[in-house]
């Protein structure tokens, strides 16, 4: 089964069984169907998603924590069903967001330990430990108890843990989850050093921060419910929008202005209002920029005021727009109740 | 590694006064509870072989329930409390075999405290206890197997623990709280009502308390009728057979169990959903 991509999977799909004790049937729920990817080795790769797109069950089935249901997947050309050793031997993960680690172990322990479990020789160990601790600013607490640290240095050490077994592959879920604005670049510069060091290393990163995903990947997947929508690099991807023109417009409007009745003008491919700070925003894709006219005019005829009107590129945000037909976060809103 | 680890995990209770405490003061205590309860019953018959069978099976018996939990517990605790077995899962380490790591530390802290519970027994309570009549090849030998044998049991309960992600609770020491009656630690087998017998005659743990009693206290086991049928030899044998068939379901279930984990995505469960 000679392969030459660093992950692969064919119609990928995971079928959740949700037991539902009142009921004789058992609901279902596909968290994930028909996923086709490619990764070559070498690349750092982006899932982007509003939660409970998927992402976390696909990291998971590709590290082998969980069997898929449909379809195959491969990870440095071994088959994470039938073959989970092996592709453990080549990788290693972090997920963002939660504070794992023995408490009672300090920051230094509790590396070492997994340092070891990956056969890494001890005086090698220690060395990873402290460069990798400094490039991240927590060398300093390197002999605290875990349990003693805030959750963004505890997810710190976390980030650490994946690096210093320098894998073959990485997979990060949000690795950014939870930190601080500060804090997230490091480490965004941090994942895109490693990866410049040594161009065999992959790196698959699952995110649904818009920038992350473009200023860091060289490609993008955009996940919605459990579908692949669109791949490609993060210009590419806004390439597609390149022929629109898309505003940004402030306005002040005494009354709540409506999607619908710009969205049947002439011209308009999507548009979307809300309110921030007392201000009205509109959000607007036209196939052409003539059909601004069309719309200036149905502003003031609703007596809204136009403050500020900009032309601006493109972002993974109005991709996303473009596929799903919402905003991420009005996604994210509407599946609230979901986990 | 696993057992350094565990060693740290069941050691570092922040306090030596309160791991003291758990360690030696707690079987202590149980123990003499035990011996209170015997010379009540008894009148105070404590030169009563009776008396040394009780007193020496109920502290080799902390190595069942101590071996058992440390190696199924670390499966919770890995899972809930430090969230890491999903990062255990990922590395190339065997499970297994870590959590056999994890036993370690505990059966380290069972022998020193077994042995602070007999040093008491013989130099208090006359437990007829002579070092040059001990049989050591066969204590140790007994011991040894005994001790593999419970780390299979554990691995038993681990695989459950890991199919079983609901519930937290603690199911190595509720096995062992049940086994204490069927196992023969307390009171010889016959006592029980005769439906129940079978259940402590197909336990490897009945077995080994036998010839660790009788590798300490030869005369002692000789006035139970239980096994007096069966040499020394024969009931190593038996120890050793019922070890290897429970050590392959324990692998066998695990296997499975580990399986089905992996199936219903419950490896990095946390009890949320
Ligand atoms: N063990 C489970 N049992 C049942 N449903 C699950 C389970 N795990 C996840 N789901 C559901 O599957 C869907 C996808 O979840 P997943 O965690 O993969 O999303 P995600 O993209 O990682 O989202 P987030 O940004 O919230 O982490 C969600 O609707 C979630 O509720
Ligand atoms: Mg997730």
């Amino acid at each position: 089964m000679e392969n030459h991509y660093a992950i692969e999977t064919q119609s990928l799909g995971r079928v959740y069984k949700i037991r539902n004790p009142g009921k004789k049937e058992n609901k279902t729920l596909t968290a994930l169907e028909g996923v086709d990817l490619q990764i070559k080795p070498g690349e750092l790769f982006g899932l982007l998603g509003p939660n409970g797109a998927g992402k976390t069950t696909l990291i998971k089935i590709l590290t082998t924590l969980l069997a898929p249901t449909h379809g195959y997947a491969s990870v440095a050309g071994y088959d994470v069903s039938k073959s989970p050793d092996d592709v453990r031997q080549r990788i290693n993960m972090v997920s963002g967001g939660e504070s794992s680690g023995y408490g009672l172990l300090t920051v230094r322990e509790n590396l070492w330990m997994f340092a070891q479990f990956y056969g890494i020789e001890s005086k090698e160990a220690n060395q990873r430990i402290k460069t990798l601790l400094e490039i991240v600013g927590i060398a300093d607490r390197a002999n605290s108890r875990s349990s003693n640290l805030s959750t963004g240095l505890r997810q710190k050490m976390n980030i650490v843990r994946g690096f210093l077994t320098d894998p073959e592959i990485l997979f990060l879920d949000e690795p950014t989850l939870g930190l601080d604005v500060g804090a997230s670049r490091d480490v965004r510069s941090f994942i895109r050093r490693w990866m410049d060091d040594d161009p065999k290393r992959t790196l698959l990163l699952t995110t649904h921060y818009m920038i992350e995903a473009d200023e860091l990947c060289d490609r993008v997947a955009i996940i919605n419910k459990g579908k692949v929508l669109a791949c490609g690099t993060p210009a590419s991807l806004k390439q597609s929008l390149q022929k629109d023109a898309i505003f940004h417009i402030d306005l002040d409007s005494p009354k709540v202005l409506v999607e619908s009745v710009f969205s049947i003008l002439p011209g308009v491919t999507s548009v979307k209002i809300h309110d921030n700070e007392n201000k009205t925003i509109m959000d607007l894709v036209l196939d052409e920029e003539s059909a601004l006219a069309n719309v200036i005019a149905t502003v003031t005829s609703q007596g809204a005021q136009i403050v500020t009107l900009q032309k601006r590129e493109p972002t993974l945000e109005d991709v996303f727009v473009k596929l799903v037909g919402q905003r991420m976060e009005e996604v994210e809103h509407a599946d609230a109740p979901a986990s | 590694m696993a057992a350094w680890l565990g060693w740290k995990i069941e050691s570092n209770w922040t306090d030596p006064f309160l791991f003291t405490i758990y360690s030696i003061v707690k079987p202590l205590a149980a123990a003499m509870i035990l011996v209170v309860m015997y010379g009540v019953i008894t009148n105070n018959q404590f030169g009563s072989p009776v008396f040394a069978y009780l007193f020496i099976g109920n502290a080799f018996y902390q190595y069942v329930a101590n071996v058992m939990v440390g190696v199924s517990w670390a499966i919770v605790d890995d899972r809930e409390h430090y969230c890491t077995l999903k990062y255990l899962y990922v590395s190339p380490i065997s499970i297994p075999y870590y959590l056999m790591g994890r036993g370690v530390a505990r059966v380290l802290i069972t022998t020193f405290s077994v042995f602070i519970i007999m040093v008491v027994g013989v130099a208090f309570l006359h437990i007829p206890f002579n070092p040059a009549q001990i049989n050591w090849p066969l204590f140790v030998l007994s011991l040894v197997i005994g001790i593999i044998m419970l780390a299979m049991l554990g691995l038993l309960l681990a695989g459950v623990t890991l199919r079983m992600a609901q519930y937290s609770f603690n199911i190595g020491d509720s096995v062992a709280g049940a086994l204490y009656l069927f196992s023969g630690a307390i009171f010889p087998l016959e006592v029980l009502p005769a439906f129940l017998r079978p259940l402590g005659y197909i336990m490897p743990i009945s077995y080994w308390l036998e010839l660790i009693r009788r590798s300490l206290v030869g005369g002692v086991a000789e006035s139970f009728p239980t096994f007096a049928a069966i040499s020394d030899v024969n009931l190593l044998l038996i120890l050793a057979a019922l070890s290897v068939l429970f050590g392959v379901v324990s692998v066998w279930a695990w296997k499975k169990f580990d399986w089905e984990a992996r199936e219903r995505g419950l490896l990095d469960q946390t009890n949320n959903y």
